[in-house]
């Protein structure tokens, strides 16, 4: 980390740039997003869209690195048990929230966070949450397991702010945001009312300037005595975001509370490909929170999304991926992953891959799709034949590819004597899949 | 031909790599000028007995006047390479690498700023230029065919699945670029769409986008204001959920203007053809070109 630093700072001396460029474009980022309604020059509707990836840890750890950076945040622990509750609430002392750890939102309305006036009743409401999977608006049907909960000292808030930090993608720069209409959701507020969100682009070789942060805080009409608690809470919020390679800092709300200023709900996610020189942060990952198919994906290095369809496709490469799905929907079918093993994946990989798609319980037709550059063909049929004699042929099985060594794949296919269908044609493979489905179903 | 050429000096930065020495014979193989490569402590040697190898990449420039680079040093050390490349004058940087923290880009970013340096990638498969013979990246060379497209792409095998479907239509490229998944990514549509509209080689542009971001957008916008030459559009991703990041790191659904829809409105607004079947890509094309009159039925 310190040889990491010390490069960061020799970089270009060039003079403090002035950022003047507004936002244009949705901008694709590692945690929020946004995107402009219209491609006018003149107006800009600005949207920001918490996003559901990269590496996501509960609010209490979230707090927890926010203490450690000097934020401040409302006293409380995290319990894993009904009595643990009941411990925390009665140091903490008078009424206390209890808060579902799930890695989603919306857990408010979910009943997912209650208050309680005595330690009893928080031990109570602890009995009630552990355990259970807690369904929101963000999580699907299915919801998410609570495994703990933080038990915290319970506010009255003045005023509710919002703060963030993330990547400006637009002009490849950090930038943070704030806004004195926190505690809703921010995409809402950008909808709505533009005007009442404040950017900074941050010179990434001089950090957040304390004029940057001055500008944020008399910008959100911060009553004096707050001014300073929330300049200083902006430098402890980019300083954990560049530290610690975060895609996304975010507080809603920041509260003003009797002369304090508190940050009441906390989001950090990480950027996965900082998470290499990060191991501490690393080991903050919740499995639990994940699909399971998914976790065992990202061990063995491919791209897994489950999706509702039955159509299981394996690919190679992300966009192919994307338009091989794209196609069994042409098609009139409805595919049941995202796999992508990758341009120059390894036979262990995609023999892996495909034992994850066939453990699917929902896949009715498998089809792989393949264009062979880097990966080979053949080096894919021995996978897809050791993927399918050690999970079994329970489903129709198609198989396109296309490139390099595709003469020797198909001989080898053929000679393993399974049940497997060679299309070449890539719009008649997909209709053979979407049709094998069917008739399975049939 | 945009970017690589006949007259490509090519330096291969982490060239004694086992990836960066399988590709680099490749791109040999396919014709091009492969002059130095870049291994810090192993300067002196020379790698499969024929390219010097430096110390420093201002040592390869000097001695060898490379004027493009091909990066595939691993993602810790990919953004002081990209550094490295520009302030040694490299004109065309290739970063193959995959997986550099976004702030480690933002960096490279910050320090190119105003210089006139062209940055593709990271995370992409390179340029391909098949009259200019020269390949700069990991894409298969035989699939290609020498001719007037332009293709661009923000994805790797697609492309190649592509470019194939062109070369079976007999419509050869005139150079092939992939920019890369990554978020923040050196080079866009609109950077190359302006090369190829200024390209006496080039008649046509296949443009192949996804989800994520509004770089498709912004190519409309540039193709309807500024583009003479016909755009033919392909973009992947309408069956991806929202909020998941589908393989690619840019590639994700965070809002109405990153979704497939979205961006075939625009671009088909902006005169674009837009094809909505990936096994139809090549027919279409054809057809188009036939229509205007580019190339023979």
């Amino acid at each position: 980390m310190g040889l990491l630093r010390a490069l960061y700072y020799r970089l270009s001396t060039a003079s403090i740039a002035c950022y003047s460029a507004t936002l244009k474009g949705l901008l694709a980022n590692f945690g929020i997003h946004f995107c402009k309604a219209t491609l006018t020059d003149s107006y800009f509707s600005l949207y920001l869209i918490v996003s559901e990836d990269s590496m996501k840890i509960h609010e209490y750890q979230a707090k927890e690195l926010l203490a450690q950076y000097g934020a401040p945040v409302p006293k409380g622990e995290v319990a894993r048990t009904p009595e643990e509750a009941s411990k925390i609430a009665e140091q903490i002392g008078g009424r206390v929230v209890i808060k579902g750890q799930i890695h989603g939102g919306g857990r408010g309305k979910a009943g997912g966070i209650r208050t309680a006036e005595t330690p009893g009743q928080a031990e109570e409401i602890a009995r009630s949450l552990l355990g259970i999977r807690l369904v929101t608006h963000q999580t699907g049907s299915e919801g998410l397991p609570v495994n703990a909960v933080l038990v915290e000292e319970a506010v009255e808030a003045e005023r509710e702010l919002y703060l963030s930090a993330l990547i400006d993608t637009s002009e490849n720069v950090p930038l943070m945001i704030a806004s004195e209409a926190g505690g809703m959701e921010i995409e809402e507020v950008a909808a709505k009312s533009p005007e009442r969100i404040l950017k900074q682009h941050i010179d990434p070789a001089t950090g957040l300037l304390p004029y940057q942060s001055r500008n944020l805080a008399y910008g959100m009409n911060l009553a004096p005595e707050y001014v300073r608690p929330a300049t200083e809470t902006m430098a402890s919020v980019y300083k954990l975001f560049m530290e610690k390679d975060c895609s996304l800092v975010e507080i809603n709300p920041l509260v003003t509370t009797n002369g304090r200023l508190l940050a009441l709900d906390a989001k950090v996610n990480f950027d996965d490909n900082g998470l290499s020189r990060h191991p501490e942060v690393a080991q903050l990952r919740d499995t639990s929170q994940e699909d399971p198919l998914e976790v065992e994906a990202a061990k063995l290095g491919v791209n897994y999304v489950k999706l509702d369809g039955n159509i299981g496709c394996m690919v190679n490469g992300a966009g192919l991926a994307m338009a091989t799905m794209d196609l069994v929907k042409q098609m009139g079918g409805e595919p049941a992953n995202f796999l992508d093993a990758g341009g120059g994946a390894s036979e262990d990989q995609v023999t892996g891959a495909l034992k994850i798609l066939l453990s699917d319980p929902k896949v009715k037709a498998a089809w792989v799709n393949i264009f062979g550059g880097i990966l080979r063909c053949d080096l894919v049929a021995r996978a897809i034949i050791r993927a399918v004699k050690e999970k079994g042929l329970k489903v129709p099985f198609i198989v396109r590819m296309n490139g390099t060594n595709l003469e020797e794949g198909i001989q080898l296919l053929k000679e393993s004597g399974l049940d497997i269908v060679f299309e070449s044609n890539l719009t008649e493979a997909a209709k053979k899949a979407v049709s094998s489905q069917q008739s399975v179903l049939g | 031909m945009i970017l690589v050429n006949e007259n490509t000096k090519l330096v291969v930065q982490g060239i004694t790599g086992r990836e960066a020495t399988f590709h680099s014979k490749r791109c040999i193989e396919y014709g091009t000028t492969v002059v130095a490569g870049v291994t810090p402590g192993k300067g002196g040697i020379k790698w499969e007995e024929k390219v010097p190898v430096f110390n420093t990449l201002e040592q390869a420039v000097k001695e060898t006047g490379a004027n493009v680079s091909l990066i595939f040093v691993p993602a810790a050390f990919a953004s002081d390479a990209i550094m490295e490349a520009a302030d040694g004058g490299i004109e065309v940087i290739v970063c193959i690498t995959e997986f550099i923290p976004a702030l480690e880009e933002v960096k490279w970013h910050y320090h190119l700023r105003g210089k006139k340096t062209t940055v593709i990638g990271p995370n992409c498969p390179g340029i391909i230029s098949p009259p200019g013979k020269c390949k700069v990246g990991i894409m298969p060379g035989y699939i290609h065919k020498p001719g007037n497209i332009g293709v661009i792409s923000r994805s790797g095998t697609l492309t190649y699945e592509v470019v194939t479907q062109l070369t079976e239509q007999n419509l050869g490229q005139s150079t092939c670029v992939g920019l890369g998944g990554d978020p923040l990514p050196g080079s866009n549509f609109v950077d190359l769409l302006k090369l190829f509209q200024a390209d006496a080689d080039t008649n046509a542009v296949v443009l192949i986008g996804e989800i994520g971001g509004t770089y498709e957008q912004e190519a409309a916008q540039f193709i309807n204001s500024e583009m003479t030459k016909p755009v033919i559009a392909f973009v992947a991703g309408s069956t991806a959920p929202p909020g998941r990041r589908m393989g690619h790191a840019g590639a994700i659904i965070t809002g109405s203007a990153s979704k497939v829809s979205e961006k075939i409105k625009t671009l088909s607004a902006a005169g674009v053809t837009v094809v909505e079947n990936l096994g139809e890509i090549g027919l279409t094309a054809k057809k188009v070109l036939v229509g205007l009159g580019l190339v023979r039925a």
